[in-house]
């Protein structure tokens, strides 16, 4: 009938109803506040990925939620039946196809413009990258203006790929298309939206 | 995984207290109260529509061994449907299949085809004998 | 326009108060069970599911209790509660050609496999008060008779499509999704699945004045009533992780199949047509209405001429809901004090400009 054995399956929220209402205000407000770090991972002790991007995942995805994941995510042992048992979303195959995707972006780099970016009626039916970073405070500084900033903030997220500013800058300057990133470790967040404008003289 | 979904409470808690008392059953899926959407069929045949929904609940469980059980019904009782789940758990270990099927799966089968044959039963007392007025001839 | 205003929380404390008070009613008289109203007001329960859009039978009866027996309240009830619930997915389609049947009528076939099954019904009742029923009365166990486990009960409308009489139903196209108004805002022309859709959320009164206007000649569609089927249905599920669809438990829903005037063209033979009725619980006045509206919302697919209400689909798509209606028609009662200063004080203008231009002295014209 079903299946008999399985391989053993991590738990989900422990508290689901706060665990992931913790995990949407984070996102929230990373996207509010952009460059601000903000903890998150709550109520998941035991995740085959890091805790705050498995959060954001468990949190927002559901059957009807097209989630793509980076090749590195994609082999990490138990993660794929993971995501889709505990969040029940779609996994694709076509990064633009994807409401979400997660990725690494030290293991599978990181290109924008795969992703959906939206269309002019419907720009929010683009990409929510979920990019997980070795650290979010240890990476060389860019620097932000826009939106939720209230003068500019100092971004410092370790890993990005060379040549992330001129992606950065081609996305922002598709607005109000585009995809928003939210980079996480396994105890915090970060955001960075479309809307978030890069500094001149960064490179 | 009918007779899990249609089980009574006490068809499924009372054989599952009875003869697994130490059934330690992990979580997977904490029994969750959710919505599907029922679909019809246009015309009866065709294509889809969606008619509207339905309250579910539904849970996951696995027991020793890793038999993992899944259980989901209509309604809102936790308790019945993750019981339901641990009676997949149970079946879907082939030590312990006939048990499930003798003290769980037959009683909850009969029951519901008696009371699908009292509803037959019922529906055919008031089925119309149509008979045909005289026309003239004599009848036999 | 609308203004904040604040104050009148003790008045709403209290009217709220009241109502539960009134609720209620005299203290002397049993409070009302919503097992009693499950079980006894069966059909209303069945009303509140079907346009409350949410089969639960339990929280439709509370509703009803909660409602005082205002029926689009409960439905308003159960609309705002299903919103607070996570949805898991969707059935597999019903299959009504496998129902555990209590009622299966045909008006176009005296004689069809397994025979006219009146069930529970209100015809043939002679619509005079029992006085029985206001004494406490014991009611007689339905009689029952033998079931010839041989006999099946095809549909109706399959008997005429088998003699290809009857145009066949739309087949699922690959990859087009099915349409849900409850995600997607309608959008006009609206596909045969959403129009469906909203006419089984709709509201009865409103479909049934429709449905009988089209019999009146505002969109006349000569239909028959080729089956009305009541019973048990069984609900699947697909489950990803299993992969294969899981049984989750049987509904009772009612399916009307109106059989409508012929059309052919010069490739296609003659062949009657279809409206389609299905609704949550014994509804066949809702799902007789249904099928009526479904078939005059054709109009168009059939090239007939719209001329009736019922045949167009903006205005009945848009006025279905009773959710929608009543909050619309209802939300005149809000305060809408600084409109109606605008709207007078303007008034007052134009009387007085009036008066200027008759000679009168201002302050008789603007008081």
């Amino acid at each position: 009938m079903s299946l008999a054995v399985s391989a053993p399956l991590a738990g989900s929220f422990l508290e689901p109803v706060f665990d992931s209402q913790r995990a949407f205000r984070a996102a929230m407000d990373a996207l509010a506040h952009p460059g601000v770090v903000q903890p998150a991972g709550h109520g998941l002790p035991d995740t085959p990925l890091p805790a705050a991007a498995a959060a954001l995942v468990l949190a927002l995805c559901d059957y009807e939620t097209p989630l793509f994941l980076g090749p590195s995510i994609e082999t990490l042992p138990g993660t794929a039946a993971y995501l889709r048992f505990h969040s029940d979303a779609m996994l694709v195959t076509d990064p633009a196809m994807a409401a979400f995707a997660v990725i690494d972006l030290v293991r599978d780099g990181l290109d924008l413009a795969v992703f959906a970016q939206g269309t002019p009626e419907y720009p929010d039916r683009s990409t929510t990258v979920i990019a997980l970073s070795p650290g979010l405070t240890d990476g060389p500084p860019l620097t932000f203006s826009g939106p939720g900033i209230a003068a500019t903030a100092t971004l410092q997220v370790a890993g990005l790929p060379a040549g992330f500013a001129q992606q950065w800058r081609a996305n922002r300057a598709a607005f109000p298309l585009g995809v928003d990133i939210i980079f996480a470790t396994s105890d915090a967040i970060i955001g960075l939206p479309r809307s978030a404008r890069l500094s001149k003289d960064e490179r | 995984m009918a007779a899990f979904a249609r089980a009574r409470t006490s068809e499924l808690a009372e054989p599952v207290a009875r003869l697994w008392p130490d059934l330690a059953a992990r979580d997977l899926r904490a029994p969750e109260i959710g919505l599907v959407m029922l679909r019809g069929r246009i015309g009866g045949d065709g294509a889809a529509f969606n008619l509207g929904e339905a309250t579910v609940t539904r849970a996951v469980v696995e027991i020793k061994g890793g038999y993992r059980g899944y259980g989901q019904r209509l309604g809102r009782e936790p308790a019945t449907a993750r019981l339901a789940a641990v009676a997949d758990a149970l079946w879907q270990n082939e030590q312990e299949r006939a048990r499930v099927e003798a003290e769980i799966v037959t009683p909850v089968t009969r029951r519901l085809a008696a009371e699908s044959l009292q509803a037959k039963s019922e529906a055919a007392a008031t089925k119309v004998d149509f008979f045909t007025l005289v026309r003239g001839e004599s009848e036999p | 326009m609308y203004v904040a205003v604040k104050g009148g929380e003790r008045a709403i404390a209290n009217a709220h108060r009241m109502l539960a008070d009134k609720r209620r009613g005299d203290r002397a008289v049993d409070e009302i069970g919503v097992d009693q109203i499950r079980e006894q007001l069966a059909l209303a329960v069945d009303r509140v599911m079907s346009e409350g859009s949410l089969y639960d039978r339990d929280l439709a009866a509370l509703a009803i209790k909660q409602a005082r027996g205002d029926l689009i309240e409960a439905i308003f009830l159960v609309r705002a509660y299903r919103t607070t619930l996570p949805r898991f997915g969707f059935s597999e389609p019903l299959e009504t050609a496998d129902m555990l049947i209590s009622r299966r009528i045909s008006a176009t076939y005296k004689d069809l496999p397994g025979g006219q099954i009146l069930g529970p019904t209100f015809d043939y009742t002679h619509r005079l008060l029992d006085f029985a029923l206001a004494a406490e009365s014991e009611t007689m166990p339905p009689a029952t008779s033998p079931v010839d486990p041989a006999e099946t009960m095809t549909r109706v409308t399959d008997i005429i499509a088998g003699e290809d009489l009857i145009e066949n139903n739309p087949q699922p196209a690959d990859g087009q999704p099915v349409g849900d108004l409850t995600r997607d805002p309608l959008a006009f022309p609206a596909d045969r699945d959403l129009r469906l859709q909203n006419l089984a959320r709709g509201d009865e009164g409103f479909l049934l004045a429709l449905g009988y206007s089209t019999q009146r000649g505002y969109g006349r569609n000569h239909p028959f009533v080729g089956e009305i089927r009541v019973g048990e249905v069984e609900v699947e599920m697909l489950i990803p992780d299993l992969g294969f669809a899981a049984p989750l438990g049987v509904i009772a829903v009612t399916e009307c199949q109106m059989v409508n005037q012929f059309k052919g063209s010069k490739t296609e033979p003659p062949r009657f047509t279809r409206g389609y009725g299905l609704g949550f619980g014994h509804c066949e006045r809702k799902a007789m209405s249904m099928a009526l509206v479904d078939r005059a919302l054709r109009a168009q697919e059939f090239g007939e001429e719209r001329k009736g209400p019922a045949q167009d689909e903006e205005f009945v798509l848009s006025h279905s809901d009773n959710v929608q209606a009543t909050g619309f028609v209802e939300h005149l009662k809000l305060p809408h004090y600084v409109d109606f200063q605008a709207e007078t004080s303007m008034l007052r203008l134009m009387r007085a400009a009036n008066a200027r231009q008759a000679g009168l002295p201002p302050a008789e014209a603007a008081e």
